[in-house]
């Protein structure tokens, strides 16, 4: 608690004993009023006063204007009690909204306390201490075990695991050694590491995260817009009929003016907005607070409306439902075993960088001596030949596709495989076999497929600019809806388009991608999520939503918290709305006393604000994902 | 230009829609957007008046909410 609500604490609780003293003697003795009207002062005598001052700076329907008529109001007509009743009230509703908006804040703020505040920064065999703005590109610094990274880079020397939870809201740390890239903002755990910075502070992981988050607040829901619209019709049209309450019948009925003018006092009381207001941005920033706490980042609480709504969902294939990364999905050897034919294959391959022939000797996995490999001869277009070592003989390898055996004569005797790519093996015109290497699903995509189909999400579309066939029996696989293959990056966007028109009105479109080519397509969808934001630039920036680690199943905890947070703002609006309604109609027809008022105004407040604050909370709920080979 | 202007000890969200609503009608202010969540003030200003816009926000934040801090970040 801040000095400030230490204080309120203190003036609150004098003026309560001392209202309770009153409430006492009020039977007892005529002085019982004294109390009164100190337990009043006590808690609000600087309400007046800055009803006062805001009215001079030309501000006349604030809360302090409106709760200084109605308590002075309810003092005219005699109702004393009323009066210190709604001041107190007022006070301790005011002091916990307070209380609640600071804790929240903070919060926040721990939650996304990833802002490094030194980096170690090694030259000439010295390290000194310094600001992490100071450090240039390519600079070795030194990171010690507890410490949180400071800049994007590159190991030198080290090993260690880091803790990504910041950033991704992984639990798992990873392992990491000489070469591998570490992320600002993560911490490492266990060794000492020396690194090579790859990018400037500014351009790093850790400040592209800390501007989203910082920026999420600006762009506002349709609900946020909706109560502060309200609320300044609101308070006018209730002072309004507050007014015409006070006047219009004592003369209609030539008298009763006190209970007139006691019930317009509690209209006033009721006509303050901002129990209202203060709950609906405090829901959805407590819903972007659990979002990233699960390491989602959105770019503004109108995309947690969006997520709600959501009925269509548009998957880029390569990066997204499959790793992108090419690895050797089958081998068919005519005679031999597996392991004799991927051996030759990856001797073949031994010289090539091409992706494909990576995968061939990742899958070998075995080291393999040069010594076996004579010459080589790529034959473009076709694949290569090369002569090898094996099973001590040299062989004339033929390693390719098709065309490759077509041109050597050699019969091939394997169906052809429709997803991926197949490299034909042959020693001279003897066919050996064949090697498939295709894309991988990844691993979450079925788990995240059937928990989008829970929340109802009704059509699930796949885009790829792959050959359709290829696209058509991945979609199979996954149970998809849609696929369309052979897309140019340009068709994507008309693609998402056509699907835009199709889908129900009020409800949503998301792409989800990479980030990496496909901006125009994030832009034009309703929401743009881009997955794997950690370390790519490209995502954080053109996405709406960010998907920090590489979880497809992260969609379906984004719309639940989104959905979760959207029931807060809704049963707040109509609960407070619909309160305030009731206990103004009460007030009026003379069935509620300014007790009901209170709670009407500081009651709605509290108990909204205490709904509000479950927006912060999300449990991860167990999938119950299939596993796919 | 863009500017971002942290309210410090802003505490009345009714006010700050009302804030909000006064720096949009300011002139030259293209978009502006106040957040009483995070407490910032983020105002799109036209090139070139960036001053004049940040003097006027501050006038009308201290005009509605006098106990919040006026603070320029960017």
């Amino acid at each position: 608690m801040i000095k400030k609500q230490k204080r309120m604490v203190f003036r609150l609780t004098v003026s309560g004993v001392l209202f309770i003293g009153a409430l006492v003697l009020e039977k007892r003795s005529p002085f019982a009023w004294i109390f009164f009207i100190l337990a009043y002062l006590w808690a609000g005598y600087d309400i007046p006063l800055k009803a006062f001052r805001n009215i001079r700076g030309g501000q006349v329907f604030d809360e302090n204007f409106l709760m200084t008529v109605a308590t002075f109001g309810a003092i005219v007509v005699g109702s004393l009690e009323e009066a210190v009743a709604v001041m107190l009230f007022y006070q301790i509703g005011e002091l916990f909204n307070d209380y609640a908006v600071n804790k929240s804040r903070k919060s926040i703020k721990e939650l996304m306390d990833i802002n490094p505040e030194y980096a170690n920064l090694l030259s000439q065999g010295v390290e000194k201490q310094v600001d992490p703005y100071e450090v240039e590109v390519g600079d070795t610094i030194v990171i010690r075990p507890g410490e949180r990274v400071p800049l994007d880079g590159v190991i030198l020397k080290g090993y260690s695991s880091m803790d990504t939870k910041a950033l991704t809201g992984e639990t798992m740390p990873v392992e990491v050694s000489e070469g591998d890239c570490v992320v600002s903002g993560s911490i490492n755990l266990n060794g000492v590491l020396e690194v090579q910075t790859t990018r400037l502070f500014d351009d790093s992981t850790v400040a592209k995260i800390l501007e989203l988050v910082e920026n999420a607040s600006s762009r506002k829901a349709r609900a946020e817009t909706f109560i502060t619209r309200f609320a300044r019709v609101y308070t006018p049209i209730v002072v309004i009929l507050a007014l015409i309450l006070a006047i219009v019948p004592p003369i209609l009925q030539g008298g009763g003016w006190g209970v007139w003018v006691y019930r317009a006092c509690s209209f006033l009381v009721v006509s303050c907005p901002c129990a209202l207001v203060i709950s609906v941005p405090l829901s959805f920033f407590g819903g972007l607070g659990a979002a990233s706490k699960n390491g989602i980042l959105l770019k503004g609480s109108n995309y947690l409306e969006a997520m709600a709504g959501l009925d269509t969902v548009v998957f880029d294939k390569t990066g997204t439902l499959t790793n992108g990364r090419f690895q050797v999905s089958d081998v068919a050897p005519v005679h031999g075993t597996r392991e004799e034919l991927l051996e030759l294959a990856a001797l073949g391959e031994y010289h090539s960088n091409h992706p494909i022939a990576l995968s061939v000797r990742e899958a070998y996995g075995r080291e393999i001596d040069p010594a076996r490999i004579g010459s080589v001869e790529e034959i473009p277009g076709h694949g290569i030949c090369a002569k090898v070592e094996a099973g001590g003989s040299w062989h004339d390898l033929y390693i390719g596709n098709q065309k490759l055996m077509e041109r050597q004569q050699v019969t091939i005797d394997t169906p052809s495989a429709i997803l991926g790519t197949t490299l034909y093996v042959a020693d001279k015109g003897e066919y050996l076999g064949a090697v498939v290497i295709s894309d991988t699903v990844r691993q979450d995509v079925p788990a995240a497929i059937e928990g989008l189909r829970g929340e109802g999400v009704r059509r699930l579309v796949m885009l790829t600019g792959d050959k359709e066939e290829v696209g058509k029996i991945v979609a199979e696989k996954l149970g998809l809806d849609q696929v369309y293959g052979n897309l140019l990056p340009g068709d994507k966007v008309s693609r998402v388009e056509s699907l835009l028109d199709e889908k129900p009105p009020g409800r949503t479109l998301a792409y989800v991608g990479d980030g990496i080519n496909d901006a125009p397509v994030l832009a034009r969808a309703d929401i743009g999520i881009a997955m794997g934001g950690i370390g790519s630039d490209a995502a954080v920036e053109a996405a709406d939503v960010v998907i920090m680690d590489d979880e497809p199943s992260k969609l379906v905890d984004t719309i639940r918290i989104a959905r979760k947070t959207m029931g807060i703002v809704r049963q707040n609006i109509i609960f407070a709305i619909g309160v305030k309604v009731l206990v103004l109609i009460l007030v009026a027809l003379g069935y509620a006393s300014m007790w009901a008022a209170v709670f009407g105004d500081v009651g709605v407040s509290v108990l909204a604000i205490l709904n509000a604050i479950r927006a912060l909370s999300y449990k991860k709920r167990q999938q119950r994902g299939k596993v796919f080979h | 230009m863009k500017k971002i202007i942290k309210l410090e000890g802003l505490c009345c969200a009714n006010c700050a829609a009302k804030i909000e609503e006064g720096v949009k009608k300011l002139s030259g202010v293209r978009e502006a957007s106040l957040s009483f969540m995070t407490q910032r003030l983020t105002i799109e200003a036209e090139d070139g008046q960036e001053e004049a816009v940040v003097e006027g926000a501050k006038a009308i934040a201290h005009k509605i909410e006098p106990e919040a801090e006026f603070k320029v970040l960017r």
